[in-house]
């Protein structure tokens, strides 16, 4: 009798640790991962689309803000109990990939035939290391400039055709000038202006941006000439002692000793969006996937312009993110038919349809773009520059990726704050970059 | 002498039998305290001994490199960085709090004794410290914050209080002695209502003034609680990431990366876990010695009032 009770409860225990899968149906969950929540609406319409065509298969959503995301994904895997589909930023995944975290789904890919011509250029191969692929592309942005319309009304300024140089800055630093409006309401090329009280300034820069200066260092360096890495993805040899990448940082640092922008140690700790916000500054630059952000703001009017045109033309950073599998998952086939779906054009349309983001096939998004014009959102020129072929780069993808960000951004942050010049902060950095690839 | 050494063994010997009859029966009373002393310290402390001697990355199998990690460690200048950092942040931190902790204690005890005052002190202590951090951080932000507001409206600069690398450290200091010299406060108020009355009579009696009443009778006399009051502190000081990891995240330039953030961020940024462990385990050298070192000094297990 005790006997039977003991197996009983052993047998209940061990049913309920196998979990996830067995409802006894047959029927599988799979859990798939992200970190955008405004994104989470429209891959939930995504799952419920899926879930009606395999009935077999029930699609749980786990979503976790971007800051805990990838600590919450580590420990995840250290525990066994990953979820079976990740969303993955192009950056973060060599690490996952060299533990073998990450299931190859090339066979699959091949065995089905998925056409990889339907996705934007690039987006698909960023996700292959020697033969094997990782994941299938969801979608992509682009770089661009944010306004103030009024501030940028009462300047008087015209920012549709912008140039730039990082020796006088072109008609874009002769905009910032103009657009930086002192105390006494003495504007940043005006006799008088006092850089020491400014009220607005015009441009609120990120510089806090890691190593690759998304939202803006590394497109105008690039529109310069300046080249991150020597093959991408990747590569093994980084470029950061480019004296093209060093004019450009100097030339951003000078913005702050002429008043333009804020001394980078008295900038707000709050971010770009909520100075801009605030009616403080006139412009930044920022990322297509601020675009609900910024235009729905109810504080201040924004509008995008396209970032200026350095040497080298208009260059603007094209990144985008991928679904993979995790490659302890008990479900694969199941985990590979969602990743399918994700990548198929009928997701995307669903996703295009939501207008958050930009999907990474390209039928989809002239739908994104149609959805973004029915709610009065003018965002047409994140389109164009992703379709220019030389407007624009792909983020260096390599290994070391967290451990590079913390050296490079470190050593900028030298720069701004005015400890070393640019040249010699970066000399030391890439130095130290490129000893991690010789160290293995 | 032979009689009183007989005499002596035999008294050890019955204490000896008599304890060990006590001893399993207090080892049962105390088996609940092990187990959790071993599961949740001993067993973890254990394993990061092992995993200082490690490659660990959390997602491969750890492989043995013997002190490899010990040896980057000793050459690694961001190390070195975070153990000074920290040392700054402890002096100012635990300068504050035990300074403000004092005044407002005497205060207490002199002045009122409102047990709504008493409560009112603790309530900073109560915040949970990410909120705390997150208020502190609109308050003093560069460009949008009140203190900054209240700055240029007098006609002063305004101060980058957590991007500024000369101000960050003090900020954080002052941040966390706001939030923990109420309880400071508490801990000495009650070590001071320990000091009998008749004393304070006696030095009145004698006319010393309130200053000197202080340093001559309250703080030798409550020297055991303000020893035990500074090891708190100070170990909890020694502690400090949340208010790091929210307002400033180690910057500007390493001036605020102190120790725990750094081995953070090697464990889980970097996915070092063999590497942190080591970084872990020099920590734990550094407190013990430091709270020996603290004990010896104060003779904090003697108090004069006996």
């Amino acid at each position: 009798m005790m006997k039977k009770a003991f197996m009983a409860a052993t047998a209940v225990l061990l049913t309920a640790s196998c979990g996830g899968g067995g409802a006894g149906d047959g029927s599988v969950t799979l859990t798939y991962s992200l970190w955008d929540d405004a994104q989470q609406g429209a891959y939930q319409q995504c799952a419920d689309a899926f879930q009606k065509a395999n009935p077999g298969i029930r699609i749980k959503i786990d979503q976790h803000a971007w800051d805990e995301y990838w600590q919450n994904l580590t420990t995840r895997m250290v525990s066994g109990d990953a979820p079976d589909v990740i969303t993955m930023q192009a950056s973060y995944y060599p690490q996952f990939v060299k533990n073998g975290q990450l299931l190859d789904i090339q066979p699959m890919v091949q065995a089905e035939k998925v056409d990889l011509s339907q996705y934007w250029p690039g987006l698909a191969e960023l996700w292959v290391k020697d033969g094997k692929r990782y994941g299938l592309p969801k979608d992509w942005d682009t770089i661009a400039i944010v306004y103030n319309v009024d501030l940028v009304k009462k300047a008087g300024v015209d920012l549709s055709d912008l140039t730039w140089n990082p020796r006088d800055g072109g008609s874009f630093e002769k905009a910032l000038a103009r657009l930086t409006v002192d105390t006494e309401g003495r504007r940043g090329d005006e006799p008088g202006f006092d850089k020491d009280n400014v009220a607005v300034r015009g441009i609120v820069p990120e510089l806090n941006d890691g190593s690759q200066g998304q939202n803006g260092w590394g497109d105008l360096a690039v529109s310069n000439g300046f080249t991150f890495i020597d093959k991408n993805p990747f590569g093994t040899r980084y470029f950061y002692d480019d004296p093209r990448l060093a004019e450009t940082v100097t030339w951003f640092k000078s913005l702050s000793d002429k008043g333009y922008a804020t001394p980078y140690d008295k900038n707000s700790s709050l971010g770009p969006d909520a100075v801009l916000n605030s009616g403080k500054a006139a412009l930044g630059i920022t990322g297509s996937w601020m675009i609900k952000t910024y235009l729905d703001s109810t504080e201040q009017k924004f509008a995008f312009a396209p970032l200026p045109k350095g040497p080298q033309g208009r260059k603007s950073a094209f990144n985008g993110l991928a679904d993979v599998i995790y490659s302890g998952t008990e479900h694969k086939d199941a985990a590979w038919k969602w990743v399918k779906f994700l990548g198929s054009a009928e997701c995307q349309n669903i996703v295009a349809d939501s207008a958050v983001v930009f999907p990474a096939i390209t039928s989809a998004t002239e739908r994104a773009l149609a959805a973004h014009e029915a709610a009065g959102r003018d965002v047409r020129l994140f389109v164009d520059q992703a379709k220019d072929p030389e407007g624009t780069f792909l983020l260096p993808v390599s290994d070391h990726g967290d451990e590079i960000n913390q050296i490079v951004g470190t050593a900028m942050e030298e720069v701004w704050l005015g400890q070393k010049d640019a040249t010699s902060a970066l000399t030391a950095a890439n130095r130290q970059v490129n000893a991690l690839f010789a160290g293995e | 002498m032979t009689a009183m050494t007989l005499a002596k063994s035999a008294t050890r010997a019955r204490a000896r039998r008599r304890g060990h009859g006590d001893g399993r029966t207090a080892l049962g009373f105390l088996a609940p305290v092990f187990l959790g002393f071993a599961v949740f310290y001993l067993y973890p402390a254990v394993r990061g001994a092992w995993y200082s001697l490690t490659d660990w990355n959390l997602l491969s199998e750890p492989r043995f490199v013997g002190l490899d990690n010990y040896a980057t460690l000793v050459g690694d200048p961001l190390f070195w960085n975070s153990l000074k950092v920290t040392a700054y942040y402890v002096v100012l931190t635990v300068g504050m709090q035990i300074l403000g902790g004092l005044l407002l204690a005497a205060l207490l005890h002199r002045l009122t004794r409102s047990l709504v005052l008493r409560s009112l002190l603790l309530v900073p202590w109560l915040v949970p410290s990410v909120t705390t951090a997150l208020l502190w951080m609109w308050l003093l932000d560069a460009n949008l914050g009140f203190f900054n507001h209240l700055l240029t409206a007098a006609g002063l600069d305004n101060q980058g209080f957590l991007t500024s690398p000369d101000l960050a450290l003090p900020s954080v200091a002052t941040i966390n002695a706001w939030s923990g010299t109420g309880y400071t406060a508490l801990l000495l108020y009650a070590g001071m209502l320990l000091v009998p009355p008749q004393i304070y009579e006696a030095a009145a009696i004698d006319g010393t003034g309130e200053v000197r009443t202080f340093l001559s009778v309250t703080l030798p006399l409550i020297r055991p609680i303000l020893a035990f009051a500074l090891v708190v502190s100070l170990i909890s000081s020694f502690q400090l990431f949340d208010t790091v990891a929210v307002t400033t995240k180690g910057g500007p330039v390493n001036a605020t990366r102190v120790i725990y953030f750094y081995i953070y961020e090697q464990a889980f940024t970097h996915f070092k876990m063999g590497y942190a462990s080591a970084l872990a385990l020099s920590l734990v050298l550094v407190l013990g010695a430091l709270t020996f070192v603290q004990m010896r000094l104060l003779r904090a297990s003697t108090s004069d009032l006996t």
